[in-house]
C-alpha cells in the first residue's frame, strides 16, 4: 500500500543525536587513521613514512584529547559522565566506551613519551628554572639516556604501536558497531557498519596528515618529502576505494533485497539526503578525488608541483567526504521515522549549544594544539633551516 | 390513594435509578485485584501487561491528556499518543496524530472522499520482555522492574539518548529540561496502589486494559484467551507485551 503524507511518531520531532554526535566519530576516525599511519612506519618498517610518523602520532593524541568534548557537550547530564565507567551495563555496546578510550589514550601517551624521551632530555638539559622542573616531572625524574636505553625505547615503541593497531581498529570499529547494532534503525542496522567505519577512519587519518603536511611545508616554503607524500597518496587512493565501495555495496544489497527497508530508504536517498549523500558525499567528494588520485598514482607527472596540488585538493575533498559520511549516517538515520511512513527535519542552529559555531570550534582546537606542540618539538625539523 | 401510589412509584424509581448509577460507578471504578505490595517477593507475583483494543478507540485523546497531567509530560513530548489511519479504496494509507492527539482529532486529515476504512490506534511503551532500550543503556539506568515494567532511574541516567535510538516504537525521549530519558512507566506509582494507569482510567470506551499476566484469572488473561491480537514489529524480537486487538497490517 502506498503511504501518502508524511507521518512520524510524535516524539520524533526531536532529533536526539545532534551534530555533536557527527563530530565524535569524525574526530575519533582521524585519531585511529593517523595512529595507524604512524604504526605503518614503526611496525612494518615503512621507512618512507618516517617523515610523518611522529607527526601522525602526535596528531592522533591531539584529536584524541578532544574527542570526548562533543560527547560531553551533548550529554543531558555531563556531570554523570563517569557513571559509564563506574556502573557499566555490559549488555550495552556503549558501556565499553570509557575503557576502550582510556586504554587507547594510555597506549598513545606511552608511545609518544617513549618516542620523545631523548628530545625531552635534551630540552631538560638546555632549560632553566621552572621549565627545567616541568621537563623533569614529565620525564618522571629519570634523565639518563644512553644507546642501550634508546634501543629499548625503540623496541617499546614498536610493541606499543603493534598493540595500538588493533586497539585503534577497536576504538573506531566499535563506534561503527554502536550504530550498526541498532536494529530499530533501518539506515544504521548493518554488520558492515563497523568495517565501513574503520576504512573511512583510515581515509580521514591519511587525508588530515597529507593536508597538514603539505600545508605546513607550503607555509614554511620547504620542500616536501616526495616519496613519503607519494606513498601516502597511494594509500589514500587504495583505502578510499575500499571505503566507498563498501558503502555502495551496502546500499546495493539493501536495494537488491528490496524489503520494506528499501521502500523507505529509497525515499531518504532521493529526498532528504539527495544533496548531502548523492551529490556531495558520493558524487563530488568521492568520484572526483578518486579520479584525481588515480591520476597521481598511475601517471608520471613532469611537475611535482601540479601533482602535489592535486593530492592536496584530494585530501581536502576526502576530509570533507568523511565528514559528510558521518553526517549522512548519524543524522540521516535519525531522519527516517520508525513508523516507516515519513521523515523528520534537522538543521543545527548557528549559535546553539550544539550548533555550527561550537562544532567549528571543537574541530579547530586540536589543530591549535598541534600548532603549539610544533612550537616545542618541531615535527618536520627546525623552521629556519 | 392512587395519586399517592403514583408519587411513591416515581420516588422509588428515581432512588432506584440513582442507586444503580452510584453502585455501578463504584462497581466499574473498583480495581481488578486487591493489591498489597510490601516486599520484593510480592512484586514477583506480578507481570504487568497491557491491551489496546483498536476496535473500541474513538480517538478522543482523553488518555493523552490524562497522561500529561498525571506524569507532568512536557509539551511536544509524549508517553502515549493516538494515531489515526485512513485507508482509501485505492489502498492509499494516510496516518496522522496531531500533537499526539492530545486534543483528539477535530479536523479531517484525508482530502480523499474514498475512505473505506478508518480507525484509531493508541500507542505507548510496549514494556518488552526483551527490551532493546535496557540492553543498550550504558550505565544501567534503564531497567526492568521485578514485575516486568521498563523503568528509568532518572537520578542515574546520563542522558546519552542511546535508548531513544534503540526503541523501535518511538516511545522514549530525552526530556530537555531535565536532561534525562523519559517514557511511559505504566503509571507505576498508581498500579501498586491498586489504581489503574491514568490512560486506562480515563478511557471512556475501555479501549485500554491493563492487568497481571501472572494471574490466570485476571481480566487481561481472559481477554487474551478469547480475542485475536497482534504485536507491533514482532520481527525485531523485542517480545512486546502491549497486545493490540484488531491490529491492522498497516500499523507499525
Amino acid at each position: 500500500m502506498e503511504t501518502i503524507g508524511n507521518y512520524i511518531f510524535p516524539n520524533e520531532v526531536h532529533i536526539t543525536w545532534t551534530v555533536m554526535i557527527v563530530l565524535y566519530p569524525y574526530i575519533t576516525g582521524m585519531v585511529a587513521g593517523a595512529f595507524i599511519v604512524s604504526s605503518f612506519y614503526h611496525v612494518f618498517n615503512m621507512e618512507k613514512l618516517k617523515t610523518v610518523a611522529r607527526f601522525a602520532l602526535v596528531s592522533s593524541l591531539a584529536f584524541l584529547l578532544f574527542a570526548t568534548v562533543p560527547l560531553l557537550n551533548h550529554l543531558g547530564r555531563p556531570e554523570r559522565a563517569f557513571f559509564i565507567m563506574l556502573t557499566p551495563n555490559f549488555s550495552s555496546a556503549m558501556s565499553g566506551f570509557g575503557f576502550i578510550y582510556s586504554f587507547y589514550m594510555i597506549i598513545v601517551v606511552l608511545e609518544i613519551w617513549f618516542s620523545y624521551r631523548t628530545d625531552l632530555i635534551n630540552k631538560y638539559n638546555e632549560a632553566h628554572g621552572l621549565a627545567k622542573s616541568i621537563y623533569f616531572l614529565v620525564l618522571l625524574g629519570n634523565v639518563t639516556d644512553n644507546d642501550n636505553i634508546k634501543r629499548i625505547n625503540k623496541r617499546l615503541v614498536i610493541v606499543l604501536a603493534g598493540f595500538g593497531i588493533p586497539i585503534a581498529c577497536v576504538l573506531h570499529g566499535y563506534v561503527g558497531f554502536l550504530f550498526g547494532s541498532i536494529k530499530a534503525n533501518p539506515w544504521w542496522s548493518t554488520p558492515l557498519m563497523f568495517i565501513i567505519f574503520i576504512f573511512s577512519a583510515i581515509v580521514s587519518g591519511l587525508s588530515v596528515l597529507i593536508f597538514l603536511y603539505q600545508f605546513v611545508h607550503w607555509l614554511r616554503k620547504k620542500m616536501v618529502d616526495q616519496d613519503c607524500l607519494d606513498l601516502m597518496a597511494k594509500w589514500l587512493w587504495g583505502f578510499m576505494i575500499i571505503a566507498v565501495t563498501l558503502e555502495l555495496m551496502e546500499v546495493l544489497s539493501i536495494s537488491y533485497e528490496n524489503t520494506e527497508r528499501w521502500a523507505i530508504l529509497k525515499h531518504l536517498m532521493e529526498g532528504k539526503l539527495k544533496i548531502s549523500y548523492i551529490y556531495l558525499q558520493i558524487g563530488l567528494l568521492s568520484i572526483v578525488p578518486f579520479i584525481m588520485l588515480t591520476f597521481t598514482s598511475l601517471y608520471n607527472f613532469k611537475s611535482t608541483r601540479v601533482k602535489n596540488l592535486i593530492i592536496w585538493i584530494s585530501s581536502v575533498m576526502l576530509l570533507l567526504q568523511v565528514l559528510f559520511m558521518r553526517w549522512n549516517v548519524v543524522i540521516g538515520g535519525q531522519l527516517v521515522s520508525k513508523s516507516m511512513r515519513g521523515f523528520t527535519e534537522y538543521f543545527p542552529g548557528i549559535w546553539d549549544k550544539e550548533g555550527l559555531i561550537v562544532s567549528f570550534l571543537i574541530i579547530l582546537v586540536p589543530f591549535i594544539l598541534l600548532y603549539l606542540f610544533d612550537k616545542i618539538f618541531p615535527f618536520f625539523g627546525e623552521k629556519n633551516h | 390513594m392512587e395519586k399517592f401510589e403514583r408519587r411513591q412509584f416515581i420516588k422509588l424509581s428515581l432512588i432506584g435509578t440513582a442507586g444503580v448509577l452510584v453502585g455501578s460507578f463504584f462497581g466499574f471504578a473498583k480495581t481488578e485485584t486487591d493489591i498489597e505490595v510490601n516486599s520484593y517477593e510480592d512484586l514477583l507475583k506480578f507481570d504487568w501487561g497491557y491491551i489496546v483494543d483498536t476496535t473500541r478507540c474513538i480517538g478522543c485523546g482523553s488518555c493523552v491528556r490524562a497522561c500529561k497531567v498525571e506524569n507532568n509530560v512536557p509539551d511536544t513530548y509524549f508517553r502515549t499518543w493516538v494515531e489515526r489511519y485512513e485507508i482509501t479504496k485505492d489502498e492509499e494509507v494516510e496516518v496522522d496524530s496531531p500533537n499526539g492527539a492530545i486534543e483528539g482529532f477535530d479536523k479531517d486529515n484525508s482530502q480523499s472522499s474514498d475512505i473505506v476504512k478508518a480507525f484509531f490506534v493508541p500507542k505507548l511503551c510496549n514494556h518488552c520482555y526483551d527490551s532493546p532500550c535496557t540492553q543498550v543503556c550504558p550505565v544501567g539506568a534503564a531497567y526492568k522492574s521485578p514485575d516486568n515494567v521498563i523503568l528509568i532511574d532518572q537520578k542515574h541516567c546520563v542522558g546519552c539518548g542511546y535508548c531513544v535510538q534503540a526503541c523501535p516504537y518511538g516511545s522514549r525521549y530525552i526530556d530537555e529540561h531535565r536532561g534525562v530519558a523519559d517514557k511511559c512507566t505504566l503509571c507505576y506509582h498508581r498500579i501498586h496502589k491498586g489504581l489503574a494507569p491514568a490512560c486506562v482510567n480515563s478511557c471512556p470506551r475501555s479501549a485500554r486494559i491493563y492487568g497481571n499476566l501472572k494471574d490466570p484469572n485476571s481480566k487481561i488473561n481472559k481477554i487474551l484467551h478469547q480475542r485475536r491480537y497482534g504485536l507491533l514489529k514482532p520481527d525485531l524480537g523485542t517480545n512486546p507485551k502491549c497486545y493490540y486487538i484488531g491490529l491492522d497490517k498497516e500499523v507499525k
